[in-house]
């Protein structure tokens, strides 16, 4: 079996064993997990509205899943897109809701917003990683505690004491009449060619340009390219202020296709940690991450059609997306049972 | 409100929130001290306090007022075994331990929920009926200011977490285990040629991070919000891995860094009553404990840096 097979196999793999875990947990549990798993198969492609739903889940992983795979690109673990999201899907929403301006205009500047946002949110955990050598690990968890609470005390002190932010202009709108009609009135909006023209900006960022080259270079081996002249600081501040700018996107599709507004959470979105996943499964490349997404957007939506349909928890996906992660983790058992496979079979 | 009456008021509630930090983050010593790094803290203190509210709840009747006790190494069992899944991946299969332990974070909480929702068919279980009592020490708290300060109202399990450290402590320093656990941290292979077997010393730390930080978990539970939900431990866990990491991965600088982060979330709680901090607004007071986190990372200790061997599995043979 060749390299590239294995490569392709593994994730493959991955998404069987978390699956079939899935259906053991549901049979000890005393649910039926064919049931079940045809009541999440009906909640993603049962019917037109379905799929209008899933795809705009699957809009916000997408760009999740690339912050999380372009600093793992550079080497970096960005836990924080949780966060970054958060900042973001506020500050499309103000400048969404607090001006008013022609559309051509007052959209793009919300979306950009949003982008800036999550940067600002990661350079700081960037900065301390590269001036201070804090683990980014750590200070991007912390900001994203931070991050939900000074949003939710922002949303709270702009409303007046209220749990939600007034609602944005139709001029900073993503909101689509046509895909929304094609599929049956879902909230599918024009959002999901934003982020289909972001995996292509990654792409090009990575493989067409100087800086792309660079970050790869640092992510591989920070001692080497400091020796050929580049900035290393400069480099991680760098890698974490365009993961955060996709975080921050993801935040702002949100707020400016789907809701329209935020609401004080009581915890996280989960899109951010669901990211990694999307990313690992991926294989941090732009290409893997549109599958990655796909994929666990696609269980996300559809986990809601369960408790309705099978009276099973929707909880059982989640358990699913956390074991897929655990076993593209254990990457290196699969490589090995795989290779002693293809051995044997060569032997024959 | 004079001075001692703020500290009066906030020492205590420091102490109290501190007791689970101090147990989670000895778990992040032992396992990080053998080289394996535990981000999975925050899931398996999320299974220690989901099993020790379900214990608490189910066993009430049989063991009366032992009951949160007994909970707590109920929590302890079912933490250390759950334990064994980041072990496994680090450890045997040589997983990304990062990867690893966010997988096991996700595992452990929609687990908890899974189950919470099986049992109870709503998102949070019951409140317990008999929580971790606290009380006032007799003879010591009659000492003026440290009586009160120290030994009024305390949670038994707030004395618990600091033995626990001590003898972490002793553990690490003073026995052939903890040589031999601090050997396979700093130099796996040195200590392989010493006829150590690396491997099993990982696994029986990995597996103790476990029980200790389920420990952790369920005190919290047990003491603080009394049922379980999606937002119960919150962040709990990162905290505790902050607290270690800022203890320089020494189990009495944990403790005084679990303390210290004790106090910045009391500070949250109390804050409302408290003049000056009063001003703040109560939503930003909550961010508070994790901006002073990343600080004292930023601030107080300078680079830190854990054992040597921390985050790379051992390979036999390899150089």
């Amino acid at each position: 079996m060749s390299n590239r097979m294995i490569n392709l196999l593994v994730p493959a793999i991955a998404v069987i064993l978390g699956l079939l875990v899935g259906a053991i947990v549901m049979l000890v549990s005393g649910y039926d997990p064919v049931a079940g798993y045809i009541a999440l198969w009906q909640g993603i492609f049962g019917d037109s509205y379905a799929i209008g739903e899933t795809i705009r889940q699957i809009t916000p992983y997408i760009l999740a899943g690339l912050a999380v795979a372009f600093a793992f690109r550079t080497g970096l673990f960005n836990i924080g897109v949780e966060g970054q999201l958060i900042v973001g899907w506020f500050a499309a929403v103000y400048v969404g809701a607090a001006f008013d301006l022609p559309k051509f205009i007052h959209l793009p500047l919300s979306i950009l917003a949003g982008a800036a946002a999550g940067a600002l949110w990661a350079f700081l955990p960037g900065l301390l990683k590269a001036k201070m050598k804090i683990h980014e690990v750590i200070v991007t968890i912390m900001m994203n505690y931070i991050a939900l609470h000074v949003v939710n005390a922002l949303i709270k002190t702009w409303s007046g004491g209220g749990d939600k932010t007034d609602r944005i202009m139709e001029s900073a709108s993503l909101r689509s009449e046509f895909l929304s009609s094609l599929t049956d009135y879902s909230r599918l909006h024009y959002g999901i060619i934003v982020a289909l023209l972001m995996v292509a900006v990654m792409w090009f960022i990575l493989e067409k340009t100087t800086t792309g080259f660079e970050l790869k270079a640092v992510g591989f081996n920070e001692n080497a390219s400091e020796y050929a002249g580049m900035k290393i600081g400069k480099n991680i501040i760098l890698s974490m202020v365009i993961s955060g700018a996709f975080a921050g996107l993801a935040g702002a599709m949100e707020g400016l296709g789907t809701f329209g507004n935020m609401y004080t959470r009581g915890g996280f979105t989960g899109i951010g940690f669901d990211g990694i996943a999307v990313a690992l499964l991926g294989a941090n490349t732009p290409l893997g991450v549109i599958f990655g997404a796909v994929l666990f957007g696609s269980l996300k939506y559809g986990a809601l059609n369960m408790p309705n349909a099978a009276q099973i928890p929707e909880e059982v996906v989640q358990i699913v997306i956390a074991l897929v992660i655990f076993f593209v983790a254990c990457g290196y058992a699969i490589r090995l049972f795989l290779t002693k496979i293809s051995k044997k079979k060569e032997e024959k | 409100m004079g001075f001692l009456d703020i500290l009066y008021f906030m020492v205590p509630v420091s102490i109290a929130y501190a007791a689970p930090l101090i147990f989670t983050a000895l778990g992040g010593v032992f396992s990080e001290r053998s080289g394996v790094v535990n981000i999975a803290l925050e899931g398996l203190m999320v299974m220690g306090a989901f099993i020790g509210i379900l214990f608490n709840l189910f066993f009430f009747d049989t063991f009366g007022s032992w009951t949160p006790w007994i909970a707590l190494i109920a929590a302890m069992i079912v933490s250390g075994i759950f334990a064994i899944l980041h072990a496994v991946a680090s450890i045997s299969f040589r997983a990304d331990q990062v990867v690893s332990g966010v997988a096991i974070n996700m595992l452990g909480l929609a687990i908890a929920l899974f189950l919470t929702k099986m049992i109870f068919e709503k998102g949070q279980t019951d409140f317990i009926k008999k929580a971790i009592p606290n009380f006032d020490m007799p003879f010591l708290s009659d000492i003026p200011v440290i009586g009160p300060l120290f030994f009024k109202g305390i949670y038994g399990s707030s004395i618990l977490a600091v033995v626990a450290a001590i003898i972490t402590w002793y553990v690490i320093y003073k026995t052939p285990f903890g040589l031999r656990l601090r050997a396979v941290g700093e130099h796996p292979m040195a200590a392989d040629t010493m006829g150590v077997n690396v491997n099993k010393i990982r696994y029986i730390a990995v597996i103790i991070s476990g029980a200790l930080a389920g420990i952790g978990g369920a005190i919290y539970s047990q003491t603080m919000t009394r049922d379980f939900g999606h937002a119960t431990i919150n962040g709990q866990g990162f905290m505790a891995l902050a607290a270690m990491i800022f203890g320089k991965w020494h189990p009495i600088g944990a403790m005084g860094a679990a303390i210290f982060f004790g106090f910045a979330q009391a500070l949250a709680v109390v804050g409302p009553s408290i003049p000056l901090i009063k001003e703040i607004p109560t939503g930003y007071l909550h961010a508070l404990p994790y901006v002073v986190t990343i600080l004292a990372l930023a601030g107080f200790i300078g680079k830190a840096t854990g054992p040597k061997a921390n985050g790379k599995p051992y390979i036999k043979g390899s150089r």
